[in-house]
Formats: structure tokens, sequence, C-alpha cells
């Protein structure tokens, strides 16, 4: 059984966003393992102990920090890690996000590819999806449950749909994308910790995966950030004190046809 | 000179700092109030690595450096010092002395299952009458052919009355001059009859990290749990005091960081006077003062640690960085009190959890007082 991840370092949550010239701007930025990409590992590692038997391989594509990320997973478990970096990567939009993934795939043999069911940076919520498409192989997103078979050759996921959930059964390989409340990751031990410099962590470039260079990073991108604000500040509360009755009614109105949200 | 964490130091720091603010934190408060030694936790601890940072591999440790185990013990000390005296004791005090000194049986025995805290050890030096003079020893070993027969009682031992062994220092050879070369270091099971430790002590502070007197009487124990030769327990005690005087140092760091962390977040929330208190010059001097000194302390404490993995001599700088960072502690704690007003007097905060568990990192392995003194002996000797 070879599980593959697809890892990505994004900006901590609790990291102040900043805005400089309609961009951002990233120079005090903390990075960090993407939360939802937490799952994915997690649930590779119990895949793996569960079965007694198979490899774990992280794969990120991003800038020389990115790096960081692929230790931070091998620290909880993973067996290898592959970092896909050229600059020509750079900038890429999720489309060739997911091509320059599925491109380093096709070197590996998999069996299941995990993926975060988005990125909590840009929140595109489609480059497994697409990867799934350009492996040509099936895939399920927002899963909060999953079960091997016995003959380990397909999986029974639940996912999650409007009002409930769904159950969908698929042969491997196939393409997850994890969702909160499929398991709760654990804590990277110092032991695992300790293991992380033994490991070295292959470059990728452009031309090992075998990806034109104008398909991918920003020439390619087929969605590009034109500005970037921040929210505005939250306006003051205004209160409405007098005939509940009154108030109410022109609270209502207000929701209508001022803050537009009735 | 480089001051960065390595790409481990890091990591570890993360891992600790996680924990810390997931499970650590939340639990503070309420065992503070109960006074319940957090069992689960430490195990967790245990499970992690973080109690045997310092500890080789091959002896069941994580084998990772001293910077790691301050990173770790001040982030786990911010949000827990009850908790941050259980870690420091136990890869300090504990598994310091047996990497030392330990045979390999002992090392099967005591040192493999203290890394992981599967048992839990503790450091016995203080006894009623022997305090900063440790060399008055009172507690007696007599040799009886293979064994040792133990009588004598010693007091405020950190997890005391929850511990599985206790590493215990006793006079072998009362006519000794000087008196210290007649101490050696004995390996005492909980379980060996005529042992027993008493209630644990109300504290004003660390109230969840249990603190017990403990009652030694025709205790035998045999000649292979003696660490290291007869004679050199004293030697030893010393050695690894200095090497938990860094664990100390850490663990007043922690608990300044969070003073100065929750002084910080508070002076911007509250207002008086029209603006936050951070936009007055009085408070914004002491949160500079309280930030100024931390760090302060910090590089003291990882200068001692710096040196204590390049096995040089670290005893001045395991003294000063002891002596800063304790006092320090103090100090924020106080001021942050100041910058609460009220509400900091008040359980509802936790800087007045901070100020009362602050006191004891200038009294425990080595007074303030102590420390100057070897800081002193250093400064004037010839």
């Amino acid at each position: 059984m070879h599980i593959v991840i697809c890892v990505k370092q994004v900006p901590d949550t609790e990291t102040k966003i900043r805005v400089k010239d309609g961009q951002l701007d990233h120079s005090e930025t903390k990075y960090v393992v993407n939360p939802y990409d937490e799952y994915a590992i997690e649930e590779g590692l119990r895949i793996k102990e569960t079965l007694g038997e198979g490899k774990i391989t992280l794969v990120s594509t991003g800038p020389e920090r990115a790096k960081d990320a692929l230790k931070s997973g091998l620290a909880v478990g993973a067996d290898e890690a592959i970092h896909l970096l050229d600059k020509a990567f750079e900038g890429s939009d999720p489309y060739a996000t997911a091509l320059i993934l599925s491109k380093a795939l096709q070197k590996l043999d998999y069996d299941i590819v995990f993926c975060g069911k988005q990125g909590v940076d840009e929140d595109h919520a489609q480059v497994g999806i697409i990867l799934a498409e350009l492996l040509d192989i099936p895939h399920v997103s927002v899963v909060t449950e999953l079960e091997i078979s016995d003959d380990v050759r397909s999986v029974v996921t639940h996912r999650e749909v409007e009002g409930g959930h769904a159950v969908v059964e698929t042969s491997l390989p196939v393409v997850i994308t994890a969702q909160k409340g499929l398991n709760e990751p654990r804590y990277a031990s110092i032991k695992g910790i300790m293991a992380v410099k033994k490991k070295v962590i292959p470059e990728w470039n452009a031309a090992e995966i075998g990806v034109e260079e104008n398909a991918v990073g920003v020439e390619s991108a087929r969605i590009t950030f034109t500005e970037v604000t921040l929210p505005p500040d939250r306006a003051g509360c205004r209160v409405f004190d007098e005939d509940p009755a009154q108030d109410a009614a022109k609270v209502a109105h207000l929701l209508r046809d001022e803050a537009k949200i009735l | 000179m480089n001051l960065n964490l390595t790409d481990e130091q890091r990591m570890i720091q993360e891992l600790a700092r996680d924990f810390a603010t997931d499970v650590l934190a939340p639990a503070a408060p309420i065992i503070d109030q109960t006074e319940e030694y957090p069992f689960d936790n430490c195990r967790k601890m245990g499970e992690l690595g973080l109690m045997g940072i310092e500890v080789p591999e091959e002896d069941g440790g994580t084998g990772a450096d001293t910077v790691s185990y301050v990173v770790a013990l001040e982030e786990v000390s911010k949000a827990c010092a009850s908790t941050g005296t259980i870690m420091s004791v136990n890869n300090s005090l504990v598994c310091h002395g047996l990497v030392k000194c330990a045979t390999p049986e002992q090392r099967e025995e005591y040192l493999r299952p203290a890394a992981s805290f599967e048992r839990i050890g503790t450091f016995c030096l203080s006894e009623p009458e022997a305090g900063s003079d440790a060399s008055s020893q009172r507690t007696r070993a007599v040799r009886d052919g293979d064994h040792y027969v133990v009588n004598g009682a010693k007091n405020f031992i950190s997890s005391g009355g929850v511990a599985d062994f206790h590493v215990v220092f006793c006079v072998t050879d009362p006519d000794a001059q000087p008196r210290h070369r007649g101490i050696s270091c004995l390996l005492i099971d909980a379980e060996t009859p005529g042992f027993s430790a008493g209630r644990p002590e109300k504290k004003l502070g660390i109230r969840a990290a249990n603190t017990s007197a403990l009652s030694f009487e025709d205790c035998t124990v045999p000649l292979s749990n003696r660490l290291g030769g007869e004679g050199e327990g004293f030697r030893l005690a010393m050695e690894v005091l200095d090497a938990g005087r860094i664990g100390i140092a850490a663990q007043a760091l922690g608990i300044a960081q969070a003073c100065l962390e929750a002084s910080r977040d508070y002076a911007q929330e509250r207002e008086q006077f029209g603006k936050p208190l951070a936009g007055h010059q009085a408070i914004q001097f002491m949160i500079a003062d309280m930030a100024t000194k931390t760090e302060a302390a910090r590089l003291l404490t990882l200068k001692a640690a710096v040196k204590k993995h390049q096995k040089e001599r670290y005893t001045l700088e395991a003294a000063m960085a002891k002596l800063y960072a304790a006092e320090t502690a103090v100090w924020a704690a106080n001021k942050a009190i100041q910058i609460h007003g009220g509400y900091g007097y008040i359980r509802e905060y936790n800087v007045e959890r901070y100020f009362r568990d602050a006191k004891i990192t200038e009294i425990y392995e080595g007074t303030s007082e102590i420390q100057r003194m070897i800081i002193a002996r250093y400064m004037l000797a010839d």
C-alpha cells in the first residue's frame, strides 16, 4: 500500500494578514501545514497502522520554505517526502498546481492519494479534484470517514452533503480530500523530529517530472489576483431600545434594505 | 555566534507549544485549585518524548540537546508551572543523574522507564535540617553484607508521594572529612518495606505538583542500587543540581513570558481614562521592562544550555540563569498583577496563579542567595 499525501504550506490562521499595494504582504507571516492536510496525513498513518504495512510519501509544491511543512509531516511519521521545487512553479493556480502534482504522481506507484479538502489560504478547494481528473482516477471529496475493504482494493467513504452524509464506495487508486472530523491528528514526537534530519528530501524540478515550464506558474494562470483588500473595520453597533414591536419592524427593514441580508 | 534555533529545536519548541496550548493551559487553573497531580498529561508528555529529552536514544530517551529541553520546558511552564516542575525534576534531577552514573542494569530498571515517565522518580537531597546546607545530611545508610540499611527523613520532595522510586542521598561514612565525602546515592523503590511518604504539602504555588516528606525506617537496599561510587554522592548531587538549575531557569522563564503575554493582551483590551491601558506610558514602561528582562533571562538560560551541551563547565552560567530568571519571574508576576489591577488579584485571571507559582523558583534547587554565593565564588576566585 503506497499512500501519497499532497501537502501545502499555508499561513498560520493566527498570523496577522497584511496588505501592501493591493497584494498580500507575507514578510512577517508564520507558516504551518495546511490544517486539512494534517487530517490527510493522520488518515494515511492510521491506514498504514491498521494494515500493518505500507509506505507514506508526502509531496509538496511550493518555495524553499515549504520544506518545513514536509519536515513536519515526516516528524509525525510519514516515511518519505518529495519537494517539487522550480522557479517555474511559482504563482501556479489550482489547475497548474494539480498538473504539477499529477506529473510527479505519475512517477510514483500509488494506491491512495490524500489531499486536504482545501488550502486555508486561498480556499479554492479544487486541487484534489482536478488532480484526480488529470490522473484519470476516481475521487471522493470532503471525506469524514474512511474504511478500506478487506481485500485492500476499494474504500468505503462518508462525505458531507447538505443536510446529511453520503456513503461512497470506490475502487483504488483514488484521490480522497480530507475534511475536519475525519480523525484527530496526533502530535509529532521528539523521536520523530529527531529522525527527520536523517531523511533526505529529494527536489524534483519541472524537467524531472516532465512538465512544460509555460504550462505552469504565473504565465499559465487562469486566475489572477487583481487586488487584495482587508475587510472594512467593523462599524459601531446601533441600539434600538424604545418600543419592542416598533424596534423589531425597524430592524427587519434595515436588515432588508440596508444590510441586504433578508 | 548564531542565535537562531536549529530546525530540530524549533520543531521541538512547536510541539511543546502545541501540546501546552491545547492540553496543559486549559487544565492549569483547574489543577491549581484541586491540587490534583497531572498523571495523564505527564504520561502523554512521556510518550511525546518530553520527559527524557536529553536521555540517549539507546536508553529510551530522544537524544535531543539542552537547548531543545530549555525551549520545550519554557513552553510547558508558560501554560502550567506545576507541570513544568514535574518535567524539570524528571528530566534534570532524575534522568540526568542516571545518565551520568547508572550501571547497565540500573539503566534498564530505572532510566528507561523514567525517560518515558512510566516510572516516576524523585531527587531526595533536602532534609528537615539540611536545606541550603546540603552536606549536613543525616539520613544514614549502614552497609550490611550485600545491602545497605537506610534510616532517615527527607522533606519537600517533588513527586515524593506519587513516585515509584527515589534517588536518595545518604551518609555512608559519618567520619569522612570533609563531611560531603561520606555521602553516597542510593536508588530506593517506593515498595521497599519501611519506606513511607507523608501527606502532600499545602503550598502557595505549583499546587498540582505533589510535594511530600519521606521517611525511611530500616529500608534494605541492595548494594547494586548504589548510583555511582561510595562517597561520590555529594559530587553527583551538585552536578545534577547544575543541570537542574537550567531547568528551573527555563521554568521561571516560562512564567515570566506568560506574565508578559497576559499583560500585553490585557493592556490592549482594557480602557481607562478614554484609552487602552497600552496608551499610558506608565503601563508601556512596565511592559517594556518585562520584555527586556525576560529576553535577558532567556539568553542567560540558553547560554548555560549551550555550554552544557558542548560539555563545558556551566556551573556559573546555570547559577546566573537560575538567579536572574527566577527573580525576573517574581518581578514580572508582581508587575502583571499591577497592570491587571483588581482583576489581577482575583482568580478569574491567570496572573494571580503566575504570582504564586513564580515564588518557588527563587527557593528550590538552590535559593537566590546560594546562586549569589556560587557566582561570587567564581568572581572572587584567585
